[in-house]
């Protein structure tokens, strides 16, 4: 049985699992780029951001500061 | 046309001819000469035909254009015309330098430690005279400082709130919605304590200046003697980088004016980078933010148009790659 044969009887045989498949896989790739962009945007601008330096100024154990995201 | 003219004409009209020599008008000469090939006298000797070639015209006409262009694009002007401006070039003010600020690539983002540092020279130096009017404490806190540190400085200033249930107004310290206090409670006064001159809103000072960061740099680093022959009147002082070159603000970077709390050494340039990285951060808070996104728009648009052109030609190629016959009806009267 060849790729796409095996492809179209697991996934687009039936339309619930066809539609299910479309709608999962869009979010896991959503979730997926967004963590990429993200390591690639962190090991880009290492050390110059807020999280970068943070550390330095936070005072005591921090452990119920509240970490706020940007304006 | 060109090629019923004697051989020395092409001399006299030269390159302006050949500025105006169209694709079209070659075309036409390449089919004229075709035609007369077989009419046309003895060949030429190889020097005359080289002159007289069109790659000869062609690249004359290219490499007068050319360095004009190149000319106009260095000076701003062309070559051998005089122009007469009414204003000076030192009016509009000298033109800053390109700085590599460490925020300036596509995929850089600001450098949050200068941020912090800037701040505490817009604290310390600029806050006397400037207004920062649209940056409220909480703006600072996850980009500069911390929410404990943000709110014992802004404690530290008094805000008229009200009314109460009396209707009275009242004094209370600041909390982190409040905006940075304003060094004079109105313009006039702000002018008047100034001599006449009223010191701008930093907030969007970045965006509102040509030049942006660089020029904010060179003019707070700019501030020279003034050369000989320029008058600078009282209460003024030369920079040439403002406009006009006279500014009220007298130069007030000086090193080790303030005191880095990561230690770095406060050197007038090191002040005035931090501070118009500050700045450009309070001109432009979403900076950041909007650069991420633009990394994922570009990576998303650019597989869409990749996709969509391969689907395109995917679909097209029956269409274009079809083959029309006519096979003409048989003749069936013989």
């Amino acid at each position: 049985m060849s790729l796409s044969t095996t492809f179209y009887n697991t996934f687009v045989k039936r339309n619930s699992v066809y539609v299910t498949s479309i709608f999962a896989g869009a979010f896991a790739f959503g979730i997926g780029f967004d963590v990429g962009v993200s390591k690639l945007w962190d090991s880009w601008n290492r050390g110059k951001q807020w999280k970068d330096i943070r550390h330095n100024y936070v005072q005591g154990a921090g452990e119920d500061e509240v970490v706020h995201k940007g304006p | 046309m060109l090629q019923r003219l004697p051989a020395a004409t092409l001399n006299k009209t030269g390159a302006f001819s050949a500025a105006h020599a169209s694709p079209l008008r070659t075309a036409q000469r390449f089919g004229s000469q075709a035609r007369f090939a077989s009419s046309s006298t003895a060949s030429p000797n190889p020097f005359q035909s080289l002159v007289y070639s069109r790659a000869t015209l062609a690249s004359a006409t290219l490499l007068a254009t050319g360095s004009i262009a190149w000319y106009t694009h260095l000076y701003g002007n062309l070559p051998f015309i005089g122009e007469v401006h009414a204003s000076s070039p030192g009016e509009v003010g000298l033109h800053p330098a390109a700085y590599p600020w460490s925020h300036k690539g596509w995929l850089d983002s600001f450098d949050h430690a200068s941020i912090r540092r800037g701040f505490t020279v817009y604290k310390e130096v600029c806050a006397a005279c400037h207004s920062l009017d649209r940056i409220a404490w909480r703006n600072l806190v996850g980009v500069s400082h911390t929410a404990d540190e943000v709110k014992v400085m802004a404690e530290e200033v008094e805000y008229t709130d009200g009314p109460n249930d009396q209707g009275e107004m009242f004094q209370r310290p600041g909390k982190l919605s409040d905006y940075l206090p304003r060094p004079y409670p109105n313009d006039e006064a702000a002018r008047a304590s100034n001599q006449g001159a009223l010191p701008p809103d930093l907030s969007l000072i970045i965006k509102a200046r040509h030049g942006g960061a660089d020029y904010l740099f060179s003019l707070l680093t700019g501030y020279v003697d003034p050369p000989a022959g320029v008058e600078v009147r009282e209460g003024m002082n030369y920079n040439p980088y403002f406009p006009g070159g006279a500014i009220s603000m007298p130069r007030v970077l000086f090193d080790d004016l303030v005191e880095y709390d990561d230690g770095t050494p406060a050197t007038t340039s090191q002040m005035a980078k931090d501070l118009t990285t500050f700045l450009s951060w309070a001109a432009e808070p979403e900076h950041d933010e909007r650069k991420k996104i633009g990394i994922k728009a570009v990576i998303l648009f650019s597989t869409l148009t990749a996709l969509s052109i391969y689907v395109k030609r995917f679909k097209w190629a029956v269409i274009k790659n079809r083959k029309i016959v006519y096979n003409p009806p048989a003749d069936k009267t013989h």
